[in-house]
């Protein structure tokens, strides 16, 4: 069973990552993102120092969005999509899968991302590291949404507006704890981990109900 | 009735062709008679006049939670139950919760422009009735992009149980964090904390929302069981245009 699972994230973190698999473009639009704001609000660094780590957030959250409505759209087309149906792994755990691999080519990089860009809007060290921890459990949490809205899309031509549509009401919970727990390290009126967890709890949830939503939705697709 | 006999499209549209005008009148008596006892109510001691904005602006965000519950069981009744009129009816609802939703958010926010000082904060009850409010337009959104119905009913009907994890957000919300919005007032285990003769008109009122949204809800229905009759003859009357 896991060797199916390994081979599910082995395959789909070549596509992403060969040559027009577009992973890299997530991090170009989080670096423009975050680029435009300076230009909005000014080049304020006691400002932008205040509202970076929203900031990241946001940027994060919007490239997290980019993709998200070809991770089944692209099997369904090919055909690949009934081979997961056949696999010897549940349609859950083999979504889940996808999830992870559609993550790490499109998201981790993000996260990586995060602290440089954040040293362009001045923040300190201390907040760095907290908005890097929580985009490191926040992120694939937009993900394992983002799979459920795709499995809903998958059979629309063109649904990567809707896909955006659909995500984003579920993932406020994630932004609010997540800029929450990054403002409780830096100004330390409440603990950095009560916030902090409960986003860890956020996105356990949905490491567990996206997959298996996904899955009813795409079992129901192909009826 | 049981509920399995309204599987029958024909027996339902019998039914409710009595019923749409009865809860219409319904609710127009009680509105009515919510509104004028409302307005005929004492001013409240620290609100003044803008209490009177309750008589509409709580039952419109009862209606908006309990259209969503509704949509949610329906969708169950889609997924699990095949009730031939689930659909129908979880997506007749979305529009009319959301209108009655975005009541309660317009309302809220000419109350608490005197009494709060601004239209909008980002308070913990605000903000998850503004998603409520996002979670109907995503799930309209769903119904309108997929263009088989059957399709579309098991996709939108995923969709809202997933975002009924919401609906006791909003609820709690009060009491979760420390809100603005004042806490839950009537219905409680130590009784009702407005005063009677406040509390009867709101009633009056709630009640009259209530006929109100299933007369509402009941004709969406049936337009919807029309418009899909509409679109299986067109289909039908193409495929005999072609065959001939």
């Amino acid at each position: 069973m896991s060797a199916a699972l390994a081979a599910i994230l082995k395959r789909d973190l070549k596509l992403a990552l060969r040559a027009g698999g577009g992973a890299g473009i997530g991090v170009i639009f989080f670096l423009a993102v975050v680029v435009i704001v300076p230009f909005a609000v000014g080049p304020d660094l006691p400002l932008l120092k205040r509202i970076g780590a929203a900031v990241l957030w946001i940027g994060a959250l919007l490239a997290s969005l980019l993709g998200l409505e070809r991770i089944f759209a692209a099997d369904h087309e090919d055909g690949s999509l009934d081979l997961l149906f056949l696999a010897p792994v549940p349609l859950a755990l083999a979504a889940a899968a996808k999830a992870l691999a559609h993550w790490v080519a499109t998201g981790l990089p993000l996260v990586v991302m995060a602290p440089i860009l954040g040293l362009m809007l001045g923040i300190d060290a201390r907040s760095l590291v907290a908005v890097t921890a929580t985009l490191v459990v926040g992120t694939p949490a937009v993900t394992f949404i983002g799979l459920l809205a795709g499995a809903l899309a998958v059979t629309l031509p063109r649904s990567g507006l809707l896909v955006a549509v659909l995500v984003l009401p579920l993932a406020i919970p994630l932004l609010i704890f997540g800029v929450a727990a990054t403002d409780a390290a830096v100004t330390g009126e409440i603990p950095f981990g009560a916030p902090f967890r409960l986003l860890c709890a956020i996105s356990l949830f949905f490491f567990v109900l996206g997959p298996i939503a996904a899955a009813a939705a795409l079992r129901y697709a192909r009826e | 009735m049981p509920l399995s006999e309204l599987a029958n499209p024909h027996r339902f549209l019998r039914l409710v062709r009595v019923l749409i005008p009865a809860l219409a009148m319904l609710a127009l008596v009680l509105i009515g008679l919510g509104l004028v006892q409302g307005f005929r109510a004492p001013a409240d001691y620290q609100q003044g006049e803008m209490v009177r904005v309750m008589y509409i602006h709580v039952p419109s965000a009862w209606i908006a939670l309990a259209a969503y519950t509704l949509m949610a069981i329906a969708s169950l009744g889609t997924l699990v139950w095949r009730h031939p009129l689930a659909d129908v009816a979880a997506k007749a609802a979305a529009p009319i919760g959301a209108a009655f939703c975005l009541l309660c958010l317009v309302t809220g926010a000419l109350w608490g422009r005197p009494m709060w000082g601004a239209y909008w904060v980002w308070d913990p009850r605000l903000t998850s009735v503004l998603v409520l409010f996002l979670l109907y337009l995503g799930v309209i959104a769903l119904w309108r992009a997929i263009d088989d119905p059957g399709r579309a009913a098991k996709a939108a009907a995923i969709l809202t149980l997933v975002g009924f994890i919401n609906v006791p957000i909003v609820k709690f919300s009060v009491e979760w964090w420390s809100s603005l919005h004042q806490g839950a007032s009537v219905f409680r285990l130590d009784g009702p904390s407005i005063h009677p003769s406040l509390l009867q008109p709101l009633l009056i009122s709630a009640a009259g929302f209530v006929a109100l949204f299933f007369a509402l809800h009941l004709a969406a229905m049936r337009n919807e069981i029309l418009r899909r009759r509409l679109r299986t003859l067109g289909i039908l009357a193409a495929a005999e245009a072609e065959a001939r």
